[in-house]
């Protein structure tokens, strides 16, 4: 027991070796395995007495995670689902920080024939008319839960051997839909990371549907006391201010030619 | 076919230019796992030998317990560990989640069963008669034990190799007890799950080439000490 003891404490002060505070950031695997996460938390560690715990996991998990308080802040990109915790007074402070868009992408022989149609639903539509393969992520993250309202408006409600529920990440997902020769909704900067490993092409953009929209949310501590108030508001303050949303504006640029997502918190200074 | 060779290629070139992140990834690898599977030891060995060696109401179902338990699934420990420490749970006063320490934990509770099981077999599988000699010869319980398990130690050093392979090449408990958090909790294994999500095969072959090195290492140099102990057979005259 002697030993075990001093083990644990040995292993805890290997792992321990900053004194900081720690700040539990739940939020989507598209901010981390895009990188933008990697530029941005050590800005914002440098500047304060933060340290950032990134938790990344499906929007649906990151918001329960929170709701749970066991996170402080979240960074996620499901407005619906968000209102609903927001509603229930799981977070406060909601305010939007940076959108990019999504795509819906296929093989190119496009079996469904919705190149060039301009509204999702529509496309929706005419892929399970045609029981064309569509693989999805079924994990009830930010991507699976615009495609399930995308399903619900088209009226459609997606069973069958055509529509393939995978149960994992963005890349993954395209992945299997590329072997497949399949359907798939993608957020762009997942996309754009995986577009020379996939024989997937974009197939229908630009409807306002599939605009994405990233927004940060404080948990609310009055449920939990443990929450740490002060350290959520300080990354949730940095994310919105001018010098992260100059890092989300550059982000991409020089790899991809274009950036990966938009700044969004400017824009509404602008408007007040 | 091309991106094996080139995930081999990048293995090596991480190696030598000794990338800083794959060496901190590496050696919190060799850490957690390696503690984990010390403490197993040192808490997996004395149960073993106890199981093996007295007899009490409820051994039988403890032993069949620990046999489950050889192959207890790494996610299962993970979600009930990530449970237990939650900071508004019945461990969270310790905020012990995404750190080291939780995957340490993790990972003794999966290495225990391993190293208690092989124990009770490597005892059982001893002759008999030693046990009646050892009484015999006035050795008392803890003397005997000490013994037996000097007896033993060719199989129980295949029972460290099981608990340290077991805990090294888990995935599903650290990712989620730990985070996979960059600098603090990303191991080698979560590196690779990573690095294969953002598309980056290559670098997830590298890292799955490093862990392969890490494994055959440590395996090699516990399976030098256990065959300088063998002795081989002595010819029959």
């Amino acid at each position: 027991m002697k030993y075990f003891l001093s083990l644990m404490i040995l292993a805890g002060l290997w792992g321990c070796g900053s004194k900081k505070i720690d700040v539990i950031l739940a939020t989507t695997t598209s901010t981390q395995d895009s990188g933008l996460l990697d530029v941005l938390v050590p800005a914002f560690e440098q500047q304060t007495e933060y340290r950032i715990k990134t938790i990344a996991v499906g929007t649906g998990q990151a918001l329960e995670t929170g709701a749970r308080g066991e996170a402080d802040v979240v960074l996620v990109h499901a407005p619906d689902l968000e209102m609903q915790y927001v509603a229930k007074g799981a977070f406060s402070n909601r305010r939007p920080v940076m959108h990019n868009d999504f795509l819906l992408v296929g093989p190119a022989e496009d079996p469904a024939l919705i190149k060039g149609m301009t509204q999702a639903v529509g496309a929706f539509e005419k892929m399970a008319s045609s029981q064309a393969l569509f693989v999805s992520r079924g994990d009830r993250s930010g991507t699976h839960v615009l495609e399930k309202k995308l399903w619900k408006m088209a009226q459609i409600d997606p069973t069958g051997p055509w529509y393939l529920e995978v149960g994992q990440g963005m890349g993954e997902t395209l992945m299997v839909g590329s072997e497949k020769r399949a359907y798939v909704l993608t957020d762009r900067a997942t996309y754009l990371a995986f577009q020379d490993k996939i024989h997937l092409i974009p197939l229908i953009e630009g409807d306002v549907l599939l605009r994405n929209n990233y927004h940060v949310m404080e948990v609310n501590f009055e449920n939990f006391p443990r929450v740490n108030r002060h350290g959520a508001r300080a990354f949730s303050d940095f994310i919105v201010s001018p010098q992260a949303q100059a890092i989300i504006a550059a982000f991409g640029k020089d790899k991809f030619g274009s950036p990966l997502f938009y700044p969004d918190a400017e824009n509404e200074q602008l408007k007040k | 076919m091309d991106l094996i060779w080139q995930g081999i290629y990048k293995a090596f070139y991480l190696l030598i230019t000794g990338d800083p992140e794959v060496l901190h990834i590496t050696q919190l690898s060799l850490c957690v796992s390696g503690s984990a599977t010390l403490i197993a030891l040192l808490l997996g060995i004395p149960a073993g030998v106890v199981l093996a060696l007295s007899q009490f109401p409820g051994r039988n179902i403890l032993i069949s317990v620990i046999n489950t338990g050889m192959g207890l699934p790494p996610v299962v420990v993970g979600l009930l560990v990530t449970v237990m420490l939650w900071r508004n749970s019945l461990l969270g006063f310790f905020e012990l989640l995404y750190t080291p320490v939780a995957m340490v934990l993790a990972q003794v509770i999966i290495a225990f069963p391993i190293v208690a099981g092989l124990t009770i077999a490597a005892l059982q599988a001893l002759n008999p008669n030693l046990k009646l000699q050892l009484v015999g010869l006035g050795a008392s319980r803890f003397q005997m034990a000490l013994c037996l398990i000097r007896e033993a130690r060719l199989t129980l050093l295949a029972a460290v190799m099981a608990g340290f392979g077991g805990v090294i090449s888990e995935v599903g408990a650290v990712l989620m007890v730990g985070g996979n958090i960059k600098g603090q909790t990303r191991v080698l294994t979560t590196a690779t799950v990573l690095e294969t999500r953002m598309g980056n095969f290559d670098v997830a072959i590298a890292l799955s080439v490093l862990l392969l090195l890490l494994t055959f290492i440590v395996n090699f140099v516990l399976t030098r000490i256990q065959q300088r102990e063998h002795v081989a057979w002595p010819l029959l005259k």
